[in-house]
């Protein structure tokens, strides 16, 4: 099958497109032609990928779970190791990626949005390796709640800038990052973390992601033969979901994207964009987003600081409504359940974030016959979760 | 002009389409009833279009005065229905030169791009002004503001290069210039082209073309109007606001409040 989205206005159907003001318009079509020239020559493909072997740590590992598949009784369970990468998840793919084309356009500064840190951190990683410069856009409430991260961004060298705008969380981190943008367009590069924002972004990150999806592919094929029959990503914004199943849209694999419940999705503190938000615009972008009926945008909730956003990538939008990737989610609670699961079976413990594709994999292997396989993507590691995994177990005494 | 369906009231209403003064107010900030007493003291004032802004919850094009105006609006309950509904009270009130809603792109999804600009046309509205929708995807709602008699009002921005033609050449009401790149605010320098800019446009442009973003003293309101056909205020005029806030607030203290806002305003656009 071949995927020709998103069209020429960088619309995936009725979604994406590009909703902003005036004065971005003209960033965003320099960045769309950078880019499309970008990947048509040869050296800045094989640079990109030098780069993600070299420095990134790819290919990352294919992890059969033999203890966790033996427990469940049920479908053979493969993990993607993403939690491999240098700075501990898929986020420095698209990093990379991004700060490479900066350089290719002339810019000498990154700016960058972050929530829990991670993207921030990847972006500051990156821009200190290819020397750019490097700002961070943080809600003050996050900086409060990952205090590491923001010292790991200012150890590499980045500015990180609190954002006290509206929630003070990663949707005014990003409003404030596109703001501040627009008036310095001219030596800025805005590196976006997700698979979101205005076109181009949410293709070309995919595109920086699929790397992800494509070595999936080809280790599943060496290990096994042939293809897996579902895999499991989680979604916030969604860039690790659609890097790993953009190569197997088609395939007749079954793509499962996994939201947070956060406490429940008949409670109002969830982060569960598509099952529980209706279309709109947010971040320029035309998409599912969790809203009141007036338009007002509205705050979600996880305990994962990186699913914790209010709106999605528009080709998960798309994904959805066409049903060629089918969307569950998974409450606080049951994630946490499953960090302990896979950390007690495969030594692996991994990002609250990618806990959520693990606890939906987990419910659906038991169910599965041995002879089926299932791949779920863990995104990245549980170091930068410690505290709050803690906090969560009431110490180590709440452990068992 | 184009056909319209239902007769366009913008331009009959509009005193004059030179030296045009076009103030934004936050609807419901502080409250509704003070909305309806602003609007009406700024046409006083020497306004000749008000721009009534739709407070949103994430506001892009906009720095952190507009931004905090918003967010006290929503706390007071204000949307764009109660928005909507200000108008007729604003025209018994007085209130005779045209109003353009200003208003984010999400709250007008949700409400319906044809119901919304029916509204519009009901409620005695003029016009429609979208910052976060570019030429681009501006089609649909162009299309039912032209059948309901609304003036959809485009931006054009220092950036829009080659843009620049085929905005101006389709807008309508008024052209709204972005004199400089950033959010709205004030700004202590105007861009140093501006002049090169406002003429580009100014060549192309059918209808008046006015300057907005960071005007915020009367040196800059004199210096656009040699370039422009006239200055769009917001931030400075929610400042305004904002200092009388409390004389504004009281009743005793109401008119008085009027009087300074009017007195402030006069002085920003006296050239």
């Amino acid at each position: 099958m071949s995927v020709t989205y998103p069209d020429a206005k960088g619309r995936f159907g009725d979604f994406g497109g590009k909703f902003v003001p005036e004065t971005l318009m003209a960033p965003l079509q320099e960045i769309e032609a950078y880019l499309t020239e970008a990947l048509q020559d040869e050296e800045f493909i094989a640079a990109f990928q030098h780069e993600l072997k070299t420095y990134g740590g790819r290919p990352t590992a294919f992890t059969y779970a033999n203890q966790l598949t033996e427990s469940l009784g049920g479908a053979q369970i493969y993990l993607k190791r993403e939690d491999l990468n240098h700075t501990g998840a898929h986020k420095l793919n698209n990093a990379i990626g991004q700060a490479l084309l900066a350089k290719r356009m002339g810019k000498t500064k990154i700016i960058a949005e972050t929530g829990a840190g991670q993207h921030g951190v990847a972006s500051a990683t990156v821009a200190a390796k290819l020397g750019l410069e490097c700002k961070v856009f943080m809600g003050e409430k996050d900086i409060e709640r990952q205090e590491l991260n923001v010292f790991r961004m200012k150890l590499l060298g980045a500015e990180v800038i609190p954002v006290s705008s509206g929630s003070k969380t990663l949707k005014d981190a990003t409003n404030e990052a596109i703001r501040h943008w627009v008036a310095h367009c001219d030596d800025e590069y805005y590196l976006i973390g997700s698979v979101v924002g205005p076109h181009p972004y949410p293709e070309m990150v995919r595109n920086f992601q699929r790397v992800i999806g494509d070595e999936t592919k080809t280790q599943f094929d060496d290990v096994k033969g042939g293809l897996p029959n579902r895999i499991y990503a989680c979604v916030g914004g969604g860039s690790n979901a659609i890097g790993m199943f953009y190569p197997f849209l088609g395939t007749g694999v079954e793509l499962v994207g996994i939201e947070a419940a956060g406490r429940g999705i008949q409670s109002p503190e969830h982060a569960a964009t598509l099952t529980k938000g209706t279309p709109g615009i947010i971040h320029g972008s035309m998409t599912y987003l969790l809203q009141d009926e007036f338009g007002q945008i509205t705050e979600p909730y996880s305990i994962s600081a990186g699913l914790d956003y209010p709106g999605i990538g528009p080709e998960h939008a798309y994904l959805h409504a066409s049903k060629q990737v089918r969307y569950e989610s998974i409450t606080d609670d049951e994630a946490l359940e499953a960090i302990k699961t896979l950390s007690r079976t495969e030594g692996i413990i991994p990002a609250i974030e990618s806990a959520h594709a693990v606890a939906q994999a987990i419910k659906e292997a038991e169910t599965m016959d041995p002879s089926e396989t299932i791949v779920i993507n863990v995104s990245g590691r549980g170091d930068k979760d410690m505290s709050t995994i803690m906090e969560y177990f009431e110490g180590s005494d709440g452990l068992d | 002009m184009t056909n319209h369906t239902v007769t366009s009231t913008f331009a009959q209403r509009l005193p004059k389409t030179e030296n045009m003064f076009i103030p934004f107010i936050m609807s419901g900030d502080p409250t509704p009833e003070l909305t309806i007493e602003l609007a009406y003291t700024l046409q006083e004032s020497g306004a000749d279009v008000l721009e009534l802004g739709v407070p949103y919850s994430d506001p892009l094009a906009d720095g952190p005065t507009i931004q905090q105006a918003a967010a006290r609006a929503i706390e007071q309950g204000m949307t764009i229905q109660k928005a909507i509904q200000l108008i007729p009270e604003m025209r018994k009130r007085g209130v005779h030169i045209p109003i353009v809603l200003f208003t984010y792109c999400n709250p007008v999804l949700q409400y319906g791009m044809e119901t919304l600009v029916k509204e519009l046309k009901k409620n005695e509205a003029d016009g429609l002004l979208v910052p976060d929708i570019p030429l681009e995807e501006s089609e649909e709602l162009k299309q039912h503001a032209e059948a309901h008699g609304i003036q959809l009002i485009s931006l054009v921005a220092p950036n829009s290069e080659e843009r620049i033609k085929r905005i101006a050449e389709q807008a309508s009401g008024f052209l709204y210039c972005v004199s400089s790149l950033g959010v709205t605010g004030e700004r202590a320098e105007m861009d140093p082209n501006i002049s090169s800019f406002l003429e580009k446009v100014k060549h192309y442009s059918s209808v008046p073309v006015a300057v907005g973003f960071g005007i915020s003293t009367n040196d800059q309101v004199q210096l656009m109007h040699n370039y422009s056909d006239g200055v769009i205020v917001g931030s400075k005029i929610i400042k305004i606001i904002e200092g009388e806030q409390s004389a504004l607030l009281k009743e005793d203290t109401r008119d008085e409040g009027l009087k300074r806002v009017k007195e402030q305003i006069t002085q920003l656009i006296n050239y």
